[in-house]
């Protein structure tokens, strides 16, 4: 009998809002060390915090695209721990009167879809950064420019039961997140952070004791510990000793000594070879800190009136596992493009606007490679793209009309495109066209069988390949033709020299 | 007698020649153009120490003034100094300032009230014609009437909070101390209104209302008031001052506050509880007193032991507990119950009378020391003003005579929430009728 895993993900999710949760410091990252800074988030005497609107409405979007229940009301706690980096040694968040509460969140993996509950989605403002010196030293710094900046804080339940899970959600939340344009997703610099909580049971028994897993810098890092800790557990309970509930600290480095009662190489036996990290303990429950919540009596309560909810329900941007369902569907979109497209709402925008003008399916191959690769290239995000939408979509129009060929299109046209040149001054210019003069072509064909009678007889004798020559010899001199063309008339040339 | 913490001599000279530049230039100079106030130490004021009474903050600058004060210096007012106060707010005689203690200048072996015991001693003494005090439990009201002044807490959210160091949050109020309630009214006029840094402000604007005959005022003195134990000195002039009243038309309607008796452990249990979350900021870390350690735990611990007093301990110590896991439902959830009840009492009390009526204090100023043994002892001479704050309403302390000392006495008018002009209004007439608030401190030559 095995020992199911079971895990559970808190996230925070910085949201994209100009400003911080609870004063008007640009909510940006990084920056030198207290530079965003005012005496609210300063915590200096007599400072008191004032709601950020934009952060509620921000919120609300994420609420409604998870399906929670919203309240009619909202409104914030204090949840009190002395730190250095939490100026007011208590953070603003919500515990009685949660954004949102019931929800779920659809994960796609291994040709499976399901459905995870969150628990609820809630505000809070975020603590500042510690700088501890390298090599030793007696003092840190303190820097809180993040101090305030707002946090989504997402929790689910329980409800993931492999390391496959786990990784299927943090994307689909993170593509959320982004899509609706609450987030923008980057891990490496904190806008999102996942803790996961793993436990493990017998099969249709109860849940073993929780061990919360923090310092998670990335999903890979994500996967890793919970893939530890699932080890970590197996091993103990399977030599006898039982699990505490407990927070646990991922070293992802192996920087630390393994101190504890089950060896570490028994556990190393049930994970893959190589596998590198460990997760070390942090704190157990009797340690926890008790943070003396009560609702925070510098804010009023919010109401959420329920024709604003309906406003934002109606004007919510499209989700990307819609969004991919109808570039499947309208536009015919293989899988593997449509995912692409609507991960990134100005990379759809884009594809929109040029789809209206030129068939859709071209649009996105270009789009996705060779516009892309040039935009990388010259190190462009594709907002600042100078090939707008209806520049592609008339260059692929001569494609279409058989004017130039693909190559021409791609090495030719389009980097000339980026300097802004329009595609049909270029082709003109550079002599670029396909020739399609029959008439034209025929002679050529004429003029090259007339001066090599050779390649006639050949051509009769059986040696049916050189009409290859013919081609090649006759695109030489003419420039860009369609192949097949010219094949054709080639053929019919030497069939008649017969 | 020591009401100033500091005075900000250049400050006040450099204010007082802009002023007269502007005036000679025929230009706008503001409803209180000239006139010297006295602010409170727990107000910040830019670049002048603030100290809230507290060696916590010693030496501590800020970098901004609190928008009362900011509304103060627009409307032409000149800041002469930060008077002294119980530290963090947190007292009713003004004993617990880390710094000395304020004498009333009535008597200077006693008391002048607290926590704004330094507004009122200046304002009596005659440093000052004004003053602004703050008031959590009756801070302001309780010092004015040791001190024989006027003085106001507005409904809650009147005032803006933002630069007031906080003490409890949902209680705490700025109001003003003066001789007369109509100077009140004009410092109130000034001070009030919605402010954008204090989202629990109102946007309910104050003016001033002339006073108007005081026929048909039902006053409504609350049986649960004559219960508690009073001075006999104070019970008569508070009676006498009834009668001023009742002779200018007001009548008297019996009424009751059944849950009276509830408000000074609800008081007890939330202001401390408040109080504990809002001093958690001190540590160390970013400004006011840190202690020398190289240990971060310690760190914050030892300036906390170090720049707090014991009654500051103490309150904390209290609310943690009142918040604290096991315990956070029998104290804070049941006070905040309890203050549900309190406010609903006055709610009721209002259908039948306009104003309520009593004494501000149970007992003149006391001599120094006294009550400074026994905690209980000291907070039971809030017992009359405490209950007002937990149900945000407006109460407004006049001054109605002495004892046989000479040592001032107060009556006490509280009123439904945003009838602050009205209660002012009443206080005018009351004033028009009497000489209680023109009376002067003695002066002794030395």
């Amino acid at each position: 009998m095995s020992w199911e895993l079971v895990v559970g993900m808190e996230v925070h999710a910085q949201l994209a809002t100009r400003t911080k949760l609870f004063c008007g410091c640009a909510a940006a990252f990084g920056g030198a060390p207290n530079s965003r800074v005012c005496p609210v988030c300063l915590a200096l005497p007599g400072s008191l915090p004032v709601l950020n609107r934009a952060a509620l409405t921000m919120g609300l979007r994420l609420c409604l695209a998870l399906g929670c229940t919203v309240p009619e009301a909202t409104a914030f706690d204090r949840k009190s721990y002395f730190y250095p980096d939490l100026p007011k040694n208590f953070q603003i968040s919500q515990e009685h009167a949660c954004l949102g509460t019931d929800g779920r969140l659809r994960i796609e993996l291994e040709g499976r879809t399901k459905e995870v509950a969150i628990a609820n989605v809630h505000l809070e403002e975020d603590a500042g950064k510690l700088a501890h010196p390298e090599g030793g030293g007696t003092t840190s710094d303190v820097d809180l420019n993040r101090a305030g900046t707002p946090l989504a804080e997402i929790v689910s339940a329980p409800e993931l039961y492999s390391v496959a899970e786990a990784d299927a959600f943090m994307r689909a939340l993170r593509e959320l997140l982004v899509g609706l344009g609450v987030c923008d997703g980057k891990m490496q610099e904190g806008s999102l952070r996942f803790e996961a909580s793993v436990s493990v049971r017998r099969e249709g028994q109860g849940l073993g004791p929780r061990v919360e897993i923090k310092n998670l810098n990335s999903m890979r890092a994500v996967r890793q510990a919970i893939a530890f800790e699932h080890a970590r557990q197996r091993a103990v309970l399977d030599g006898g000793a039982s699990l505490v509930q407990e927070t646990r600290l991922w070293d992802g480095e192996d920087a630390r000594p393994w101190a504890e009662d089950v060896p570490e190489e028994t556990v190393r036996a049930l994970l893959p070879d190589g596998a590198r990290g460990k997760t070390l303990r942090m704190r157990g429950k009797e340690d926890a800190a008790d943070y003396r919540y009560f609702p925070e009596p510098d804010l009023p309560v919010y109401p959420i009136a329920r024709d604003w909810l309906e406003q934002l329900r109606n004007s919510q941007p499209e989700l990307p596992a819609a969004r991919r369902a109808r570039l499947r569907e309208e536009h015919g979109l293989p899988a593997h493009d449509a995912r692409q497209l609507a991960a990134d709402p100005t990379l759809c925008a884009y594809f929109e606007e040029a789809a209206a003008l030129a068939p859709a399916r071209e649009v996105a191959h270009w789009l996705l490679n060779d516009l892309a690769s040039l935009c990388k290239e010259r190190d462009l995000p594709l907002a600042a793209c100078p090939v707008r939408p209806s520049a592609l979509a008339a260059l692929l129009g001569l494609l279409e009309a058989g004017r130039i060929t693909r190559a021409i299109a791609r090495q030719n046209v389009l980097p000339r495109m980026f300097e802004g040149a329009d595609p049909e001054r270029v082709v003109a210019e550079e002599g670029l066209a396909v020739v399609d003069d029959e008439d034209a072509l025929a002679a050529a064909i004429a003029a090259l069988l007339d001066a090599r009678p050779d390649i006639a007889s050949a051509f009769h004798e059986g040696r049916t390949q050189v009409v290859g020559f013919v081609i090649g010899q006759v695109l030489r001199g003419v420039g860009q033709a369609d192949a097949r063309l010219v094949r054709r008339l080639a053929l019919e040339a030497l069939e008649a020299r017969g | 007698m020591q009401a100033f913490l500091a005075v900000d001599a250049d400050g006040l000279r450099a204010a007082a020649g802009a002023l007269d530049e502007r005036r000679a230039r025929g230009e706008e100079c503001g409803a209180l153009a000239g006139i010297p106030v006295a602010i409170k130490d727990n107000i910040c004021t830019r670049g002048l120490v603030t100290t809230a009474g507290s060696k916590m903050l010693a030496g501590f600058r800020p970098p901004y003034d609190a928008t009362v004060v900011a509304r103060l210096r627009a409307a032409g007012a000149l800041v002469v100094g930060k008077t002294n106060l119980d530290e963090f707010g947190m007292g009713s005689s003004c004993e617990r300032s880390a710094f000395f203690p304020t004498r009333n200048p009535w008597d200077l072996e006693r008391v002048p009230g607290g926590s704004s015991g330094g507004s009122a001693a200046a304002v009596a003494a005659g440093m000052v014609p004004v003053a602004l005090g703050s008031d959590t439990g009756g801070s302001l009201r309780q010092p004015a009437a040791l001190c024989g002044l006027t003085g106001l807490k507005p409904t809650y959210g009147r005032v803006s909070r933002s630069g007031l160091i906080a003490f409890a949050s949902s209680l705490d109020q700025i109001g003003p101390l003066a001789r007369s309630a109509r100077e009140c009214a004009r410092l109130l006029e000034v001070i009030a209104g919605h402010d954008p840094r204090d989202a629990t402000s109102l946007d309910r604007p104050f003016s001033r209302t002339e006073p108007a005959s005081l026929e048909g005022l039902r006053l409504g003195y609350p049986r649960e008031f004559r219960a508690v134990r009073t001075e006999p000195a104070v019970q008569r002039r508070v009676d006498e001052a009834v009668e001023v009243l009742t002779a200018q038309g007001a009548r008297c309607v019996p009424v009751t506050l059944p849950h009276l008796d509830l408000a000074l452990a609800t008081y007890l249990v939330l202001a401390n509880a408040e109080a504990s979350s809002n001093l958690a900021r001190y540590d160390g870390v970013r400004y006011g007193h840190r202690a020398a350690c190289d240990d971060l735990a310690k760190m914050t611990a030892r300036s906390r032991a170090e720049g707090f007093g014991a009654e500051v301990k103490r309150r904390i110590c209290l609310g943690s507990f009142a918040l604290s896991a096991g315990y956070h439902d029998a104290f804070y959830r049941r006070a905040q119950a309890a203050r549900a009840l309190i406010a609903e009492d006055f709610a009721a009390a209002f259908e039948n009378v306009d104003c309520l009526v009593g004494p501000t204090c149970p007992v003149p100023a006391f001599p120094l020391g006294e009550r400074t043994q026994d905690p209980l002892s000291m907070y039971e001479v809030d017992v009359f003003t405490i209950a007002p704050n937990l149900a945000g309403l407006p109460a407004l302390s006049l001054p109605c005579g002495a004892t046989r000392d000479g040592l001032p006495v107060g009556l006490q008018l509280i009123g439904p929430r945003f009838c602050d002009a009205r209660l002012l209004a009443i206080g005018e007439s009351f004033q028009a009728a009497t000489a209680f608030h023109e009376a002067c401190v003695p002066l002794e030559t030395p």
